[in-house]
């Protein structure tokens, strides 16, 4: 059944024809690969053969910036603020660790049942964010972070307290790659796996399901009179952007060795976010720009002022919130589209 | 065409001590052209807020092809047929014409959960949409962002929106507010044109409007219906003149 009448002369079917073919060309343009996106990958690969002594922070960066992604698909699509996103990477990580303790040494084994235990918290702690504001939904996150840190603290026999988890080391990767001192091998691993929850992320965004998201952010009464269920989506949103921030918790834990009680510290959860208000929201690399970004500057803060890196830390955002969030959030939209050469509209 | 498929039975809605809803039964028949007229601040939005369910009523029902509907989440009475434009442009700014009603096509179509799939691969939704976007003269802007329109292609996307769910009731809120003069005809045509068995409740201040398109009309007044009937009664109602078309006249 059509609700509108069939157009009769032959002007207006052409036109309607002409409308389609520029509406599928449009479609196909909004998912394609975009410049910037090439130049990321091929740049995470060339740092493998040129910064070889650099390994380190270059793993600190791909597990930050995995973590950071799977925030933006919560924050930058769904509109769903968090303070506690570390809840999802502290539990992964220490469900590495006691895998790799008790049950199984396999690193890749380690990462799907840490994503998977996280997946699940976030399915039961998705129910806490539904109703409320910005502000409610910020308080309710923040104390579902405070409560796990406190519950890792607490649960000393299983999680070691305040000492951390400890003595296992991580089996080869698949059976085949050692682990080694320089932490090549580990990096690797760690873009590998921020490249696969990337892309896996990258179609999400694409899908009706991702648009469906971005509308509830845009407007949720509208998006509601569109037949959307916001609930359902954002439950499904929180649930997947739970399972890749533990796999960033398990690769934190498989390429350090060691789950300290930090990883489900506060100020992660507020790293995190600066990280997507440095890089911007809603387009997934933010998070890989963020977490370059700001793992650079820290590091360099730290050398250059070891004391007082915190407060350069904290006037950077006043100065980039002041600038405005939105040119932020949009600054990637000045770079180059693609790599062919423009179409017309 | 007497089959009842839009029904309030006593609706009360309450802000404070305001009275914004007072005692509506209404009854819409399937096919009708039912305007609702009345002055401002007659409550005529909140009833459509009620109806729409994007404020619960305080008292009474809500009745959608004999189904109670009063409680029913807003997406799920979309699903069930009954969707709305609104007065004030509720659209999603950073979208492109083409992505909001591709969204709105896709959620009827029950393929908006995917999320494994990319848009671009349901031709049919984005075929239906560019048909749509073509239809209302919006095909020129469909890759824009819908922030920096002019406000009458928004107003014209607006109503293009709420035709996409495909509804069998549609409830448009002066949809012709703010539409330059020459294409209110043209929108009003749009609506005229629907199927006989779509159900149209319409709020307009242009009486030309109204007496050219209703076969029904609810005036509204203070909340409540002051009188309800033809065209031809309500145009001749002493009492309507006297609370409503005076003002205009």
């Amino acid at each position: 059944m059509s609700v509108l009448p069939q157009e009769t002369t032959v002007s207006a079917n052409s036109s309607t024809a002409a409308a389609e073919t520029r509406a599928a060309k449009l479609m196909k343009r909004r998912s394609r690969i975009r410049f910037y996106e090439i130049i990321v990958w091929i740049a995470a690969i060339a740092a493998y053969f040129l910064l070889p002594s650099k390994m380190l922070i270059l793993t600190e960066i791909a597990i930050l910036a995995l973590f950071a992604v799977s925030l933006d698909l919560v924050l930058g699509f769904a509109g769903i603020v968090s303070l506690g996103h570390t809840a999802f990477f502290g539990l992964g990580a220490y469900v590495a660790g006691l895998m790799a303790q008790h049950y199984f040494a396999e690193p890749v084994t380690g990462l799907i049942v840490a994503g998977v235990a996280s997946g699940v918290l976030g399915l039961l702690t998705s129910f806490l964010i539904l109703r409320g504001s910005d502000l409610t939904r910020l308080m309710t996150t923040l104390g579902i972070g405070l409560m796990m840190a406190e519950v890792a603290n607490q649960m000393a026999w299983l999680t070691g307290g305040a000492d951390g988890l400890s003595g296992f080391s991580p089996g080869p990767i698949l059976g085949m790659f050692e682990f080694d001192l320089f932490g090549k091998v580990g990096y690797l691993y760690c873009v590998g796996v921020l490249f696969i929850g990337t892309m896996i992320m990258r179609r999400i965004a694409f899908s009706p399901f991702g648009l469906s998201l971005k509308a509830i952010k845009g407007n949720s009464m509208r998006s509601a009179m569109v037949a959307v269920p916001a609930r359902k989506r954002i439950v499904t949103a929180y649930t997947v952007a739970a399972v890749f921030a533990g796999m960033a918790g398990a690769l934190l834990t498989q390429t350090t060795a060691f789950v300290s009680p930090d990883v489900l510290a506060f100020h992660r959860s507020a790293d995190v976010l600066l990280v997507l208000v440095i890089g911007g929201t809603g387009y997934l690399y933010g998070g890989i720009f963020g977490a370059i970004l700001f793992t650079l500057v820290k590091d360099w803060l730290s050398v250059i002022t070891p004391q007082y890196w915190m407060f350069y830390i904290g006037m950077l955002l006043v100065i980039l919130v002041l600038i405005g969030r939105d040119r932020l959030s949009r600054w990637v939209e000045y770079l180059p589209e693609r790599l062919s050469k423009k179409e017309d509209r | 065409m007497s089959e009842i498929v839009l029904e309030t039975r006593h609706l009360v809605r309450r802000f404070g001590a305001f009275l914004a809803t007072n005692d509506v039964s209404l009854k819409v028949e399937r096919g009708a052209r039912h305007a609702l007229i009345g002055p401002n601040g007659a409550g005529k939005t909140t009833l459509i807020n009620l109806l729409t369910g994007v404020l619960p009523p305080s008292e009474g029902q809500v009745f959608l092809e004999g189904e109670d509907i009063t409680s029913m989440a807003s997406f799920r009475r979309v699903k069930r047929g009954l969707t709305r434009t609104f007065q004030i442009n509720q659209l999603f700014n950073e979208f492109t014409p083409l992505e909001t009603v591709a969204l709105a096509i896709a959620e009827r179509e029950g393929v908006g959960h995917n999320l494994w799939r990319s848009i671009a691969g349901y031709g049919k939704v984005v075929d239906e949409a560019a048909a749509l976007l073509a239809r209302f003269g919006l095909a020129s802007v469909m890759g824009e962002r819908t922030v920096i329109l002019p406000y009458g292609k928004q107003r014209l996307l607006e109503i293009a929106l709420a035709f996409a769910s495909k509804p069998r009731v549609l409830l448009l809120d002066e949809p012709a507010a703010g539409v330059p003069e020459d294409e209110r005809h043209e929108v009003l045509q749009i609506v005229s044109d629907l199927p006989a068995d779509v159900t149209v409740l319409l709020i307009e201040h242009d009486m030309d409007l109204v007496f050219s398109f209703a076969n029904r009309i609810s005036v509204l007044v203070a909340g409540a219906v002051f009188v309800e009937g033809t065209v031809a009664e309500i145009s001749t109602d002493p009492r309507v003149k006297a609370v409503y078309l005076g003002e205009n006249a």
